[in-house]
C-alpha cells in the first residue's frame, strides 16, 4: 500500500500539488497526464528519491520506483538481476537464485551470463523488472515501463504487471498511452500543469469524468 | 630482458647520481656525431661520465648561465665574450674551426658560384628574388646568416622569397632542396646530407665572414658553487690534447675527403675578448 | 645494448610512471568530483583548461622550478628521468581528473537513482558508482598515457634528450629530423605509434573485460 496527503512540491516556475493519492495492496493506479504535468516527479516522490517540500507520504512495505530509461550496470544480465539482493546483503549464491528465478519469470533466463549491455530495448525493462521485483517490494512505481516498446514486448510487461497486481503488489503506473491505463488501471488520476484535474475509479473515470479537462483529455483534444 | 631492465635501472641510477659532468652544445657538434667519437675516451681515462645536452647556442649559454651544465660548446663568438664579460664563464679554448657555406639548386638561378665575396653573393640572390631558406631561429648558424645581410646593407626580413623554416640544419636543407632554394649551412650538417638532397655547394671559399669556429668555456665555480668544475676543466685539457685535436681533426676525414672541424689548438681565429 | 629497446623501455617507463603518479592524485579527485551532486563548475574549467596546457609551457616552468638556479635545484632533478617524470605527471593530471569527472558524473544520476531505489544506501551508491567506473577509468588513463609519451616540448626542456641517460622516443624523433634522417625519424614514429596502440589496447580489453 502506498498512500500520500497534501503532498507539495516546489521547483522554480512550477508546482506539484496532490492532494491526496492511493493505491492499495493488489491495486493499480495509472496516473495520466501531458508532458510536463509532473508525473515523473510524483512518482520520485512516492520513491523517496525526491523529498517533498509539504505534506505526507505513507509507504506499506519497500517501494521500488522502476525508471523510464533503466540504467543497468556493466554486468551480466543475472549480476544486473541479483543487485538489489547484494545491496541488501544476501550473500552472493542466495542472491543468484532468486534472480534466476525472476529472470525465467521475464522471460530472460537463456541470458543470464550475458552483457547486459547487449540488451534490446524490451529486454531492457524486463531484466529492470526482474531486478526490482527480486526485492520483493510491496508498491512498485513503473515511470513509462512500455514507452518505446514494440508491441509484443508491449503485451509481455503488461502481462508481468497483472501477474504482479494478482500477488498483491501496490502498482503506481504512469503512462500517456490511455488504452494501456484503461486495460490495467483498477484507478486513475489527471495531472495537469502540476494539479490533480480529477481522480478515481477507473470505470467512472474513463467513462464518465466530471471535469471538462478530463474529457478534452480523454477524447485526444489538447488541452494544455 | 634482464640485462636490458638492468640497464635502464643503470642509466637511471646514473642520472640520479647526478655526478656526471654536463656539456651544453650546439645541436650541429652534437648531430655530426663527433663527441661520440671522442667522449669515452675521456670517460675511460677520468670516471668521468659525460652527459651532454644538444641545444642551439643561445639557449646552451642560457642554460649555462643559470648554472645547469658544467661546461658549452658552442660557436657564436660574440655571445661568448657577452658570457665571459657577464662573469658566467672562464677558461674560454678555441677548439675547432670549419666554414659556412652557401648552398643551393644546382641550376644557380642568382649565378652565386661565380662570385667570390660572399655579401656579393646575397646581393644577387636578393636582387634576382631567389628563393632563400633562413633556419629563423636564433641558432648560431641563423645569428650569422642576419650579420652576413646586416653587412650586405640588406633587410630580406618580409620579403615573398625569404622563407623561415624555424626547424634545425637538416630539417632546413630538405626544405630547401623541395623548394629550390638557396640557405646557408654549417660544413658539416651539408657533407651529412649531401647525398640526400638536390643541393650544391654554390659559395665555398676561403672568405674570413664564413668563419666558423667552435670554442669551449667552463661554467664559473665562484658564480655556481655546485657546478663540476674540476671535471670540467679536466675535460679542457683533455680537449685541447694534441692526439685529441688531431682526432678531432680526422673525424670523418676519410670519408668526405675534408675535415669536418679543423683542429685549433686553442688558438684562436676569430678573437674572442 | 640496442639503443631502439633502451630508448623505448625509457620512453614507457616515463610515461607509466608519470601515468601512475598523476592518475594518484588526479583519479580520486576527478570520480570523487563526478560523483558530486552538484556540478563543481570552478573545478571542470581548471580542468578542462589545463587539458590545454601546452608542453612547453609546462617544460619551462619545470626547467625553472628544477634549475640549479631554482627554488627546487638543489634535489639535482633538471635532467634527470624523475624531473621528466614530475612534469610529465603535471601534464597528464588534468586529463586523467577531467576525463574521470565527465565520466562519473554521467553516469552519477542514474546510479544514484538505481542504488536508492533499491533501498540502497549513499554509501552503496558511491561504492556501485565506482564499480561502473572502471571503464571511465581506463579511458582517462589511456587519455594521460597518450597524451605523455607523444609529447616532445616538456621532455626535451626537462630532460635535455641526454644519450643513455634521458632520451625518449619523440625526442629522438626530432633529433633524426633535425639531422634530415627521415627515413629513421619515421621508423621512430611508427616504434612510437605501435608502443602507444599497444598499450591502449590492453588497457581497454582490460577495462571492456565484464565484471562477474
Amino acid at each position: 500500500m502506498i498512500a500520500a496527503e497534501g503532498l507539495e512540491k516546489r521547483f522554480p516556475g512550477f508546482t506539484l500539488r496532490v492532494p491526496a493519492l492511493k493505491a492499495a495492496p493488489g491495486e493499480i493506479l495509472a496516473v495520466l497526464g501531458p508532458s510536463g504535468s509532473g508525473k515523473s516527479t510524483l512518482l520520485m516522490l512516492l520513491s523517496g528519491l525526491l523529498s517533498p517540500d509539504g505534506g505526507t507520504i505513507t509507504r506499506e512495505g519497500p517501494a521500488v520506483y522502476l525508471d523510464q530509461h533503466p540504467y543497468l550496470l556493466e554486468r551480466s544480465v543475472l549480476e544486473n538481476a541479483a543487485f538489489g539482493l547484494r545491496l541488501k546483503g544476501v550473500p552472493r549464491a542466495r542472491a543468484r537464485e532468486v534472480a534466476l528465478f525472476w529472470l525465467s519469470r521475464v522471460g530472460l533466463k537463456a541470458l543470464a551470463p550475458r552483457p547486459a549491455r547487449g540488451l534490446s530495448g524490451g529486454e531492457r525493462v524486463r531484466l529492470a523488472l526482474a531486478r526490482a521485483l527480486a526485492t520483493e517490494p510491496k508498491t512498485l512505481l513503473l515511470d513509462e515501463p512500455t514507452a518505446n516498446l514494440d508491441p509484443a514486448n508491449v503485451a509481455r510487461v503488461e502481462a508481468l504487471i497483472r501477474e504482479e497486481k494478482a500477488r498483491g503488489r501496490a502498482i503506481v503506473l504512469v503512462t500517456h498511452n490511455l488504452f494501456q491505463a484503461k486495460r490495467l488501471a483498477d484507478r486513475a488520476l489527471f495531472l495537469l500543469g502540476g494539479e490533480v484535474v480529477e481522480e478515481g475509479p477507473a470505470p467512472s473515470f474513463f467513462d464518465s469524468p466530471e471535469d471538462p479537462r478530463t474529457r478534452a483529455f480523454l477524447s485526444g483534444e489538447m488541452v494544455w | 630482458m634482464r640485462r636490458l631492465l638492468f640497464s635502464l635501472m643503470l642509466s637511471l641510477g646514473l642520472a640520479l647520481a647526478a655526478s656526471p659532468l654536463r656539456l651544453a652544445t650546439t645541436t650541429s657538434v652534437h648531430d655530426s656525431g663527433l663527441l661520440d667519437a671522442i667522449l669515452p675516451g675521456f670517460t675511460a681515462e677520468t670516471g668521468i661520465p659525460v652527459q651532454v645536452i644538444a641545444v642551439g647556442t643561445g639557449q646552451a649559454l642560457a642554460i649555462a648561465g643559470r648554472g645547469d651544465a658544467d661546461a658549452v660548446l658552442v660557436h657564436a663568438p660574440a655571445l661568448e665574450a657577452v658570457f665571459l664579460q657577464e662573469g658566467k664563464g672562464v677558461l674560454h679554448a678555441c677548439l675547432a674551426k670549419n666554414r659556412f657555406l652557401i648552398v643551393g639548386p644546382p641550376e644557380d638561378p642568382a649565378g652565386v658560384r661565380w662570385e667570390t665575396n660572399v655579401l656579393n653573393a646575397l646581393r644577387k640572390i636578393y636582387l634576382k628574388g631567389a628563393l632563400f631558406v633562413s633556419r629563423g631561429d636564433r641558432s648560431g648558424t641563423h645569428k650569422k646568416e642576419l650579420e652576413l645581410w646586416q653587412a650586405a646593407g640588406l633587410d630580406p626580413q618580409g620579403k615573398r622569397w625569404y622563407l623561415e623554416s624555424g626547424s634545425g640544419m637538416g630539417a632546413t636543407l630538405t626544405l630547401a632542396s623541395e623548394k629550390d632554394a638557396y640557405t646557408l649551412t654549417d660544413l658539416g650538417t651539408f657533407l651529412f646530407l649531401r647525398e640526400k638532397v638536390r643541393l650544391v655547394a654554390l659559395f665555398d671559399r676561403d672568405d674570413p665572414r664564413m668563419l666558423n669556429q667552435y670554442s669551449y668555456m667552463v661554467v664559473n665555480p665562484e658564480r655556481f658553487p655546485w657546478v663540476h668544475f674540476e671535471g670540467a676543466k679536466k675535460l679542457r685539457a683533455y680537449l685541447l690534447r694534441p692526439e685529441v685535436q688531431e682526432k678531432i681533426g680526422a673525424y670523418l676525414k676519410d670519408r668526405f675527403g675534408q675535415s669536418l672541424f679543423e683542429p685549433l689548438f686553442g688558438r684562436c681565429v676569430i678573437p674572442v675578448p | 645494448m640496442n639503443e631502439l629497446v633502451e630508448i623505448t623501455l625509457r620512453s614507457l617507463f616515463v610515461s607509466g610512471s608519470a601515468t601512475l603518479l598523476a592518475a594518484l592524485f588526479g583519479l580520486p579527485l576527478g570520480l570523487w568530483l563526478g560523483a558530486r551532486a552538484r556540478p563543481q563548475r570552478l573545478a571542470a574549467s581548471l580542468l578542462y583548461a589545463g587539458m590545454g596546457l601546452p608542453p612547453v609551457v609546462v617544460g619551462l616552468f619545470f626547467y625553472f622550478l628544477l634549475s640549479r638556479s631554482g627554488p627546487l635545484g638543489s634535489l639535482g632533478l633538471l635532467y634527470t628521468v624523475p624531473g621528466m617524470i614530475l612534469a610529465e605527471s603535471v601534464l597528464a593530471f588534468p586529463l586523467i581528473a577531467g576525463f574521470a569527472m565527465a565520466g562519473v558524473a554521467a553516469k552519477a544520476e542514474p546510479v544514484r537513482r538505481l542504488v536508492r531505489s533499491l533501498g540502497g544506501s549513499e554509501l552503496q551508491v558511491h561504492l556501485t558508482l565506482l564499480a561502473e567506473s572502471r571503464r571511465v577509468v581506463v579511458a582517462a588513463l589511456a587519455a594521460g598515457f597518450g597524451a605523455v609519451i607523444s609529447e616532445v616540448g616538456a621532455v626535451t626542456l626537462v630532460g635535455g634528450d641526454i644519450r643513455h641517460a634521458t632520451r625518449v622516443l619523440t625526442t629522438a624523433v626530432v633529433i633524426e629530423t633535425r639531422k634530415g634522417e627521415l627515413e629513421r625519424a619515421a621508423a621512430l614514429g611508427a616504434v612510437l605509434l605501435g608502443v602507444t596502440l599497444l598499450i591502449t589496447a590492453i588497457l581497454v580489453v582490460f577495462g571492456e573485460r565484464e565484471a562477474r
